[in-house]
């Protein structure tokens, strides 16, 4: 990448983070480009990223909602007994007057992490099978983008593993299915992350 | 030699990284408003800074949980949490509550407010760690939330009737608070302002 000499715009990116300026050349699959100030990843196609990003949102997307109706978490003591699901989770503080951090919590757990999901397979399902882009297509990304940082299914899964050890001396604790099958849709959209580069999404989106 | 694109007269889109004339409103490839540098973005910053401080004050001055056994109830702030969990022995756990919810707002705080600071009135870090330190800040303030998932985990699994059973307080909102206050501080800081003030050529370069 060189510094440009004249004002094509298409052949110029420049870098979000530090405004730095450069030319790109045709990139080819498995390509990738640093910003050389400040390290930011410009791009990086890596092959088959759609097939793959649209197949694991697919499967967590499935897993996400089966995972709801299953217990997570479930304890004894005394004999009473007592499971969890995701959504008695989301709705703990659902009817006293801290019901605003229930839907802060639903939001961040459940329902962001669906809307992203939902959002990446219509954006990147008709381009992965090289028809046109679907009605809509750009705002749907860019809403997915904006949502990212407040989706924290993984830091949920790190708040259960840290519940879990508060609760054992109060009582004796078992994890549920759904707990598992969180922790592999965490996996599956740490894959799709390192899949996904917005670049060529948006690319790829104007054509 | 970095050239920017405002050196070029030009405008870089922060969500898909093409490159417009300076004066185009909205980015032609996905529509998000363009600007050379966010005029508006420091006294963003400080205004979301402002709440979050405040918003964490009763969230360490309030209890987080109230806890009732068949034996005694008792109240934790989040620092009594902590130190008595790890009076059971459970260093580790206490030093990720300990991490996520005291040492890491407070150093947030302090990172964003050096970040805004440096901007207008220059620092002794070089620009290159000042990026380093903003990355760092978007990266880890979602994993504040973690306390507020574990009080939610708690309170809806421990529903034993008389046994056991936790009941959410008003830190938990406070706290909430004070993390989304703090990542919107975050989010508005526009990082190219970091760059600008080492972009003015030296002097002593003839070229
Ligand atoms: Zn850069
Ligand atoms: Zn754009």
């Amino acid at each position: 990448m060189t510094p440009p000499q004249n004002f094509d715009l298409k052949s110029l990116i420049a870098c979000p983070k530090c405004d730095a300026l450069y030319r790109v050349g045709p990139v080819e699959k498995g390509d990738q480009a640093k910003c050389l100030r400040c390290r930011t990843v410009l791009y990086a196609r890596r092959r088959d990223a759609g097939l793959i990003i649209i197949s694991t949102a697919l499967a967590s997307t499935i897993l996400v909602i089966a995972a709801l109706f299953l217990p997570f978490i479930e304890i004894s003591r005394l004999g009473f007994k007592n499971g969890s699901t995701l959504i008695d989770a989301a709705l703990a503080f659902y009817g006293g007057p801290l019901f605003v951090l229930s839907l802060a919590v639903i939001g961040s757990i459940i329902a962001l992490p669906l809307t992203r999901l939902f959002l990446t397979l219509y954006t990147l399902t008709p381009l992965v099978l090289n028809r046109p882009a679907w009605p809509g297509a750009k705002r749907a990304f860019r809403l997915s983008e904006t949502l990212r940082p407040w989706s924290m299914a993984e830091i949920f899964l790190v708040g259960c593993a840290v519940s879990l050890i508060k609760l054992t001396d109060l009582a004796r604790v078992e994890l549920g299915p759904a707990f598992w099958m969180f922790v592999s849709v965490i996996l599956l959209m740490a894959i799709q992350n390192s899949f996904m580069c917005r670049w060529s999404v948006w690319k790829a989106l104007e054509r | 030699m970095i050239v920017t694109a405002r050196d070029k007269g030009l405008v870089c889109c922060q969500s898909c990284a093409r490159v417009w004339p300076i004066d185009q409103p909205h980015c032609g490839a996905c529509g998000t408003r363009l600007r050379s540098r966010d005029q508006m973005s420091l006294q963003r910053v400080w205004a979301w800074w402002i709440a979050g401080v405040l918003a964490y004050i009763p969230a360490n001055l309030y209890p987080m949980l109230h806890t009732r056994t068949l034996l005694h109830s008792s109240e934790d702030t989040i620092i009594a949490g902590a130190f008595e969990i790890a009076a059971h022995g459970s260093i580790i756990v206490a030093g990720i509550i300990l991490g996520a919810s005291v040492i890491i707002p407070l150093c947030k705080f302090f990172a964003i407010a050096y970040l805004a600071l440096a901007v207008t009135r220059g620092a002794h870090w070089p620009a290159r760690r000042q990026f380093v330190l903003y990355e760092v800040v978007e990266f880890i303030g979602r994993w504040s939330m973690i306390d507020v998932f574990v009080v939610a985990i708690l309170c809806s699994v421990v529903q034993l009737s008389v046994a056991a059973s936790i009941a959410p307080g008003v830190a938990a909102l406070a706290f909430a608070c004070s993390v989304i206050f703090t990542m919107l501080s975050a989010q508005s800081f526009d990082p190219r302002l970091i760059w600008d003030r080492i972009e003015t050529p030296p002097t002593k370069d003839a070229t």
